[in-house]
């Protein structure tokens, strides 16, 4: 560093750490060295996140959130305003990919036991961006007012509905009218381009700083930090972030961009799993079309929604639909202290977890397929059986993690 | 800094002045935001949006159903033929509510077939289990329903069956019967939904 770019930098920290934050974040934050392919999908849901900012902020210049208009100004971005379509489809598939990102990184954090002591918190506040995420979508998929933006929140906001007593109130309160309308689709338009836009960026920012308190966990699933070399305090198996994870983590996002980009000029609608054909019409109040599904992020809780067919408890199965499909998400807050293994990693735990982990992932697959599916009675009790193992993946957990048979977890991160 | 005993001597009317400030902190807060929670309940014009409609029956033929509008929900007029009148009763023991007990309908609504005249039904097409309009099927056992269907309304968001009364079947998401809204006849052929006095229209 040149003479004048040091005193450039000195006075700079001397009024905002500029240099102490470089390192402990980036330059001197050790992660283990042992990350493998898993660990992508943290950063990439980082790359999708200024994706979706920075597209929405262009669609937004030529969107209008009225029920008489949006419709029509949606397929003007598509087909009049110059590049329109190239930014709508960047914004609609990466909506789709957050998810896919989202759901990996999820399922990484379960192989690992990323959720365990000491990062119960990281988890959570994990959780509460994918409860904003969820918002997001719903929020965002009601804007183009097409027939499945229309009749897919005319589900949701019924589900307040079924709230007993004020359950009335709180639909009009949410809908503000006495009907999915216009007014609706301008406050969630909202929502959608500012409440939870800033939401979810300081909780991502809240996310990693706690990331960085605690550092993080491994394909091993031991404390890297309890192993540190006498002479540096630096964890012996730990690696600085830059450059060795930027540069990981910049082939991760070249790879991902060729899959976006192959999704975003081959097949953005991804025959209709992306983009629903039944949103190529335009809202109409007065007809539901004769199969609605939600976007396939979404299929398996819906799934569960409706899997549930008889009152029991002197509670109506409507109620019970709700109840279970909020659970249905919110019980992954649970899994810090459902799991009671003594080892973190799926590498060192037995055959009971890596048995019941394969189910689960199993029954969310068939659930989310059974979600895009018209209700038959076959596909009914197939949904209610595979709710029932989704379930018992968490709810047996302290069960069976603690009497599986585990293997000792080494003192040093392996390969 | 005051010594220990000196905290103590404090700690009562300190404590006392911290509760009462934090107390009158929470009620201004609520005050504050009353103004703009109540902002997203309807608004007055939206509130005033409710009027009844007139709806004429004149060309509506047995077993055809007609869609007219109320409030932003679908209303149904449906000119059952005497079978399906017959076939209403064959239903009851597969019906959650055959009888109408849940208050989903007006009172000269809660008989037998759910209408004021036994061959007109009234009803919002609204499923009273998230809100999406079924269809109407009025074919006799069609293949996606079974052998025992005898016609009726099939929701296909959740897979909730309904009977050409409105009445819901046993074991399926919807809780209760569809909708009857207040309606009366102002003449043999001009229907008003949405009142049930005739002097209000």
């Amino acid at each position: 560093m040149s003479e004048q770019q040091n005193s450039i930098m000195q006075w700079i920290d001397k009024r905002f750490p500029m240099t102490a934050t470089w390192k402990a974040h980036l330059s001197e934050y050790y992660a283990p060295k042992n990350f493998n392919f898993w660990y992508y999908f943290g950063s990439l849901a980082l790359l999708v996140l200024v994706n979706q900012l920075l597209t929405g902020i262009f669609l937004t210049m030529n969107y209008k959130p009225d029920a008489g208009m949006a419709f029509a100004s949606v397929e003007y971005i598509m087909r009049d305003v110059d590049f329109g379509w190239l930014i709508r489809y960047m914004h609609s598939t990466g909506a789709s990919m957050f998810f896919v990102v989202v759901y990996l990184h999820m399922f990484r954090g379960m192989m690992y036991g990323s959720y365990r002591k000491p990062r119960e918190l990281l988890w959570l506040i994990g959780m509460a961006i994918f409860f904003v995420l969820m918002s997001m979508a719903f929020t965002g998929y009601i804007l183009p007012w097409g027939q499945m933006s229309y009749w897919g929140a005319q589900v949701i906001v019924s589900m307040f509905g079924a709230i007993p007593v004020i359950g009335d109130t709180l639909s009009n309160w949410i809908l503000g009218d006495f009907m999915l309308s216009d007014a609706a689709l301008n406050r969630f338009f909202a929502y959608h381009v500012v409440t939870l836009p800033v939401l979810i960026v300081v909780l991502v920012f809240v996310h990693i700083i706690a990331l960085h308190e605690t550092g993080s966990n491994n394909p091993d699933g031991i404390e890297i930090k309890a192993n540190k070399d006498p002479r540096t305090g630096i964890p012996v198996d730990g690696i600085p972030f830059h450059p060795y994870y930027t540069v990981k983590d910049i082939f991760g996002v070249v790879g991902f961009l060729i899959v976006f980009c192959g999704i975003i000029f081959f097949a953005p609608e991804m025959g209709g799993y992306f983009l629903e054909d039944n949103n190529f019409i335009p809202a109409n109040p007065l007809h539901t079309p004769d199969h609605i599904a939600p976007v396939w992020y979404f299929t398996p809780y819906y799934s569960m929604l409706r899997a549930v067919t008889v009152n029991f408890l002197g509670v109506d199965a409507k109620l019970w639909g709700v109840i279970l499909m909020a659970a249905s998400v919110v019980v992954f807050c649970f899994l810090p202290w459902l799991d009671r293994s003594p080892v973190k990693s799926i590498r060192y735990k037995g055959p009971y977890f890596k048995f019941a982990l394969t189910l689960f992932v199993i029954s969310f697959f068939v659930l989310g397929w059974l979600g895009t599916k018209s209700p038959t009675p076959l596909y009914t009790l197939l949904a209610q059986i595979f709710t029932v193992i989704y379930f018992a993946f968490f709810l047996l957990m302290p069960w069976y993690s603690k009497i599986d048979k585990t293997k000792p977890e080494p003192k040093n991160v392996t390969k | 800094m005051t010594d220990s005993s000196d905290d103590k001597k404090m700690s009562g009317r300190r404590r006392f002045l911290l509760a009462a400030t934090s107390v009158a902190g929470v009620v201004a807060g609520a005050g504050v935001a009353t103004p703009f929670l109540r902002s997203m309940m309807p608004s007055e014009r939206a509130k005033a949006a409710g009027a009844p409609v007139e709806v004429d029956i004149s060309k509506l033929e047995p077993g055809m159903l007609l869609t007219a509008e109320w409030r932003g929900k679908v209303v149904w007029v449906l000119t059952r033929t005497s079978e399906m009148l017959d076939n209403l009763k064959k239903l009851n023991d597969q019906l959650a509510d055959p009888d109408s007990q849940r208050e989903q309908q007006p009172s000269y609504a809660q008989n037998p077939t759910r209408s004021i005249k036994p061959e007109i039904l009234v009803v919002l097409g609204v499923c009273t289990h998230l809100g999406c309009s079924p269809v109407y099927r009025k074919d006799i056992a069609p293949a996606d329903l079974g052998s025992d269907w005898l016609g009726g309304f099939f929701c296909p968001c959740h897979g909730s069956k309904f009977d050409l009364a409105g009445r819901v079947y046993k074991s399926v998401p919807a809780p209760s019967n569809l909708v009857v809204p207040p309606y009366t006849y102002l003449s043999d052929n001009r229907l008003l939904v949405g009142s049930d006095s005739k002097e209000s229209a």
